[in-house]
């Protein structure tokens, strides 16, 4: 039963962080975390690809929704979610000893750093690129996609601090 | 077929993909307005370049009729020259009254209801929709000058992109003496933008004035938009690179106005009808 409240209010709680508060405050001009992602970082590593699939879109969908940019995070996130299990069968080497859910106490705080970092910088290369949308400019945006994943990660990090510590 | 299915259940998280984002672009294509544009302006250009080539190509085949032509209208206008140099100048006087002129420009009072400035496209929200008389492309000033642009309309609110988006320009001129070129915001700093395409034979100073120009239906002439704050000529270009500290304070802007141009139908009609006339050449 609590499994089951666990995701929709996580669900609630980051949408409503990301669309009330990061996307109001924006540090030095072109860092804009997106803390979102952390909805599809934590889906239990044995929820069939699909499901996980399904779950980025519906993501992103609702954050486009709030944000005024139809499809961008959607793209971004489903791009981010298919990319999420060959990452964790990358950087896992011994199976057995693998939490199914992901955490910085499950998992062990490298482990949980390094598939944050590479999942976030994937989501943020897809997400700040359809944005610009033409390889003008291309270092700007690659800056733009470094500084903000930084940020994300950073705060990430900093989440599993704070709440969803089960 | 039985194959096929196969081959796809086998492979469904992929086809998965390929559907989740072919759906998110098309929300990015039919929603976004920037994306669209730069979609389509990319196809085209491909196509266009092939035309270009082809015509290239071709004109070679059709200059001798080309020059027969232009030789026939050479010796019409000439004659033509000599029936006027040879009339006697009659002097005459007409009596004209021009209708007084409508008023052109109304304005709508609005307040932003959100904004942002460091984004690389910001939007205005305001608090009047379509019930209010606002359509899409008027445009938005306040008190300090020009604002932005209404893209969207709802029945009781309305969109627009900001000045600092850096999705569009705005045909400006100095106002000391009229030479004009396109504002863009470079995506940098909110109190920014830069001046374009000014010559380098045009004398600037620093705190120079700028306006709109008028050339667009949706700005009056003469609407602030900022001050030069510096120039410099880059080696390689003909235009000066200026940057322009603009009049409007982004942060801090809260009220505003909708400027209507009545006769802005009028204009773009018979402005369309030059566009059409070129497409028939």
């Amino acid at each position: 039963m609590r499994k089951w409240i666990k995701y929709p209010v996580m669900f609630t709680v980051l949408v409503l962080v990301q669309v009330l508060l990061f996307n109001q405050v924006h540090f030095g001009g072109f860092l804009n975390p997106y803390v979102y992602v952390l909805f599809i970082l934590l889906l239990p590593i044995s929820m069939p690809q699909y499901q996980v699939l399904l779950f980025s879109f519906l993501m992103g969908i609702t954050i486009d929704w709030f944000s005024n940019t139809l499809g961008l995070h959607a793209a971004a996130s489903v791009f981010m979610g298919l990319l999420r299990f060959p990452v964790i069968k990358l950087i896992s080497q011994k199976e057995s000893d693998q939490s199914n859910y992901p955490g910085l106490k499950q998992t062990g705080i490298r482990w949980f750093l390094l598939y944050v970092s590479i999942l976030v910088v994937i989501h943020h290369f897809i997400l700040f690129n359809v944005e610009v949308f033409s390889f003008e400019n291309f270092h700007r945006t690659l800056l733009r996609i470094v500084a903000s994943s930084v940020f994300t990660v950073i705060f990430l990090f900093l989440s599993q601090f704070v709440v969803f510590r089960e | 077929m039985r194959n096929l299915f196969r081959f796809i259940l086998g492979n469904h998280v992929f086809f998965l993909f390929i559907i989740l984002e072919i759906l998110s672009f098309v929300f990015i294509f039919n929603f976004n307005n920037y994306q669209k544009v730069k979609f389509l302006n990319s196809s085209s250009r491909l196509t266009g370049k092939v035309y270009d080539s082809y015509s290239n190509l071709t004109q070679y085949f059709n200059l001798p009729s080309v020059n027969r032509e232009l030789a026939q209208e050479n010796a019409r206008l000439r004659g033509m020259l000599e029936i006027h140099s040879t009339l006697k100048r009659i002097p005459d006087s007409l009596f004209i009254r021009f209708p007084a002129k409508e008023q052109v420009y109304s304005y709508i009072p609005a307040r932003i209801i959100s904004n942002s400035v460091d984004r690389q496209q910001n939007y205005l929200t305001l608090d009047k929709g379509s019930r209010d008389g606002i359509k899409p492309d008027m445009g938005i000033i306040s008190a300090n000058g020009v604002t932005g642009i209404i893209t969207n309309v709802s029945p009781s609110f309305s969109t627009g992109l900001s000045l600092l988006n850096t999705r569009w320009n705005i045909s400006a001129k100095l106002a000391k003496n009229n030479y004009f070129g396109s504002l863009t915001w470079d995506g940098k700093n909110y109190r920014h933008a830069l001046l374009n395409e000014i010559p380098y034979h045009v004398e600037l100073t620093v705190g120079d004035t700028i306006v709109t120009s008028g050339y667009s239906t949706i700005f009056p002439e003469g609407v602030l938009l900022g001050i030069i704050e510096s120039f410099e000529k880059r080696g390689g270009d003909n235009f000066y690179t200026i940057s322009v500290k603009l009049s409007v304070d982004f942060k801090s802007v809260s009220y505003v106005e909708i400027i209507e141009n009545k006769e802005k139908q009028e204009i773009l009609s018979i402005q369309k009808l030059n566009s059409d006339d070129e497409k028939v050449d």
